[in-house]
């Protein structure tokens, strides 16, 4: 039987994934203490399975950023990068991450004793779907270790993707090879390659599937499960072991669908997030909307961890394609139809709009989004200002007020 | 407090200060004082908290966001569609209720107090004026000196860059309440009939006309307008079945 805490149901699963996260961290340290392995340094959704690859371990700096929003060590640090010159008003992933490296400290040391730092890279590459922030991030790396910043830059605005899009993409993922080999001392093997973009393409399949029971009525799992158990699909994406992880968290939650399992008792409402996690304060709103009995049962951002247009027989153009079919880069027309289907597919009685100050990238409420939704499609919005990492930006009272005022707006025209 | 027929016997406001257990217990008492009833005699009498703090209030049965009971208290007054703007001390809301009175669609006021009551706190401050005095400065001013920012700070520095360059003082008010309706309107659109309520439209009737020069619609306040969220507790506490 399932372990309760605070009426909470834990999954179970949850500590092989401790343990995948730390076999991750550790094997990143010693890589880069001892030069036995290669490092390279990744952006969320950067040509990782080219880096693997090629034999390369992959760390990814983002979800160093929302490690330390979540432990909150994030405002030590941002005010270290804001006086380094760094404003307040850019990436707040970049300025605590890179406030925490000036400090000479990660919260990694807490989690995983031994770990004194990130892992020094030998190679930085990105991929500027997410912003233009991750590029000038890694940059900053670049000029510290003077090692190789190489990378991919994207299409935005994309309406229909067409192959002149993918083409382009998979010819700059290519361009890339010669320094890789370079930086790695060994040619490209396509088999390997082949190989990481079938694991990948198979952890992402996995991990659609773990969200998509949240289809369910009632769901068995919550947005703020879903930013903790995606830690597999986003730093070992491309690796047996993120499929294995998948493969024994998906049926414990297939069980909880076919036993009436609810992660949020008695569920009431169903709501989608828009946006970026406030990490520092996952645990406040999960309780909160635990107590209102409303359950955030899909999200855009944990779904942009699917990318089931990898193909290991089309490996350039597949990535190329997965990484141009990213909601983040498309036109707002395509974002209002994705939007649109997610929540006819999750059963959402509405939607919530995270205005994130420092992330204007992940933040689909400034250009109409919310109004044109409620307009087209009668969907009950709610826009929230916050951050994901600066807790400066975020008002307690005010958010709270407010999504509470959202589901009480929600029981009178349910009523 | 309230009758069953809706009729208000009794209201207090206090002020929260740093003592929110003893501001809640004498605001009760005072009430129910009002009301003729005796503490002691008060307990069968539901009570429904709102606003900041709403969750600290231990005599409460229930709670329920300000903007709920705003809305409730002003359709109680204007039972058809209207557009509810309240404007308190530290945030500001506009609210939309259809025919029947459920809400449509709600926004408040972002982080900053821009537009808020605490803006105008600071701002009388700065002039060395009472809050009371604004409102009479404001209405008298035969012009009006813009004041651009969004920020409660900039503004105030703004302010001090006026009275050096020698600018009206009835003026810079009457700019200092120009900035709080712009606040306002930029939140969402003022559709239909505008309900005022809060504290700083209690006070500052000047405000409101003002604002009514800037919408389309009538706008109206109800009788106490600063009460009006406390009303709209009252009434969800006289309908709703104790839990």
């Amino acid at each position: 039987m399932a372990e309760k805490k605070e009426g909470r149901i834990r999954i179970e699963a949850g500590k092989q994934m401790k343990k995948l996260m730390a076999d991750h961290f550790y094997e990143l340290d010693e890589a880069a203490r001892t030069g036995k392995r290669k490092v390279a340094w990744c952006t969320s959704v950067g040509p990782a399975e080219l880096l693997r690859g090629m034999g390369f371990l992959v760390y990814f700096p983002e979800n160093h950023g929302a490690v330390l929003g979540a432990t909150r060590a994030a405002m030590d640090y941002i005010p270290v990068a804001n006086a380094a010159g760094y404003s307040p008003e850019i990436c707040s992933y970049l300025t605590s991450d890179w406030g925490a490296f000036l400090k000479g400290e990660t919260p990694l040391s807490k989690i995983y004793k031994g770990i004194e730092s990130v892992p020094k890279a030998d190679v930085l590459v990105y991929n500027t779907n997410q912003c233009r922030d991750v590029k000038d991030w890694l940059a900053c790396y670049a000029r510290e270790w003077k090692v190789p910043l190489i990378g991919v830059e994207t299409y935005r605005g994309v309406g229909e993707v067409t192959g002149t899009h993918v083409e382009g993409i998979a010819y700059q993922i290519e361009e890339l090879v010669p320094t890789l080999e370079e930086v790695s001392g060994e040619k490209l093997d396509m088999d390997r390659l082949k190989e990481a973009v079938r694991l990948s393409r198979e952890c992402s399949e996995l991990w659609k599937k773990v969200l998509d029971t949240a289809q369910a009525v009632p769901a068995p799992i919550t947005f703020f499960d879903g930013t903790i158990h995606m830690g597999p699909a986003v730093v070992a994406r491309g690796t047996q072991e993120a499929v294995d992880y998948y493969n024994l968290l998906l049926p414990e939650l297939e069980k909880r669908v076919e036993g009436g399992v609810q992660a949020v008792p008695d569920e009431r409402y169903r709501l989608y997030w828009e946006g970026m996690p406030i990490w520092g304060k996952l645990r406040e709103f999960s309780t909160q909307f635990f107590e209102l009995k409303t359950n955030v049962v899909a999200s855009t951002y944990c779904n942009s961890w699917i990318f089931t247009a990898l193909d290991p027989d089309d490996p350039f153009r597949s990535m190329a394609r997965a990484y141009i079919e990213l909601f983040i880069v498309r036109d707002d027309r395509q974002k209002e139809k994705y939007i649109t289907k997610m929540m006819e597919d999750f059963k959402c009685d509405g939607i919530i709009f995270h205005d994130a100050k420092t992330c204007p990238n992940n933040s689909n409420s400034r250009y109409g989004m919310p109004q044109r939704l409620a307009a087209e499609t009668g969907m009950r919005t709610l826009t929230i200002d916050g951050d994901l990492n600066d807790m400066r930006c975020v008002s307690d009272e005010q958010v709270q007020t407010q999504i509470e005022a959202f589901v009480e707006q929600l029981a009178e025209v349910t009523a | 407090m309230l009758d069953s027929d809706g009729e208000i016997l009794g209201s207090s406001v206090v002020r929260t200060g740093i003592d929110l257990p003893s501001a809640t217990q004498t605001a009760i008492s005072d009430a129910l004082a009002a009301a003729g009833v005796k503490d002691k005699d008060a307990e069968g009498i539901r009570i429904v908290s709102t606003g900041f703090g709403r969750k600290n209030v231990s005599r409460a049965d229930a709670s329920k966001t300000e903007i709920a009971c705003h809305a409730r208290g002003c359709y109680s007054f204007y039972p058809e569609a209207i557009t509810v703007v309240d404007i308190g001390g530290q945030d500001s809301k506009v609210i939309r209720l259809d025919a029947s009175g459920r809400r449509l669609h709600f926004k408040m006021n972002r982080k900053c107090a821009a537009g808020t009551g605490a803006f105008l706190e600071e701002i009388a401050s700065r002039l060395d004026m009472s809050l009371d005095e604004l409102n009479g400065h404001a209405a008298a001013a035969d012009s009006e000196t813009t004041i651009g920012s969004y920020c409660t700070v900039f503004a105030a520095t703004e302010i001090l860059a006026r009275i050096r360059a020698g600018a009206d003082l009835a003026s810079i008010v009457r700019g200092v309440f120009s900035s709080v309706v712009n606040r306002i309107l930029e939140m969402a659109p003022l559709e239909g009939k505008v309900v005022l309520t809060g504290g700083v439209v209690a006070h500052n009737p000047f405000l409101v006309k003002m604002i009514a020069k800037r919408v389309e619609g009538s706008v109206v306040v109800p009788p106490e307008p600063q009460l009006t969220g406390a009303l709209g507790a009252a009434l969800f506490a006289r309908d709703e079945p104790r839990d």
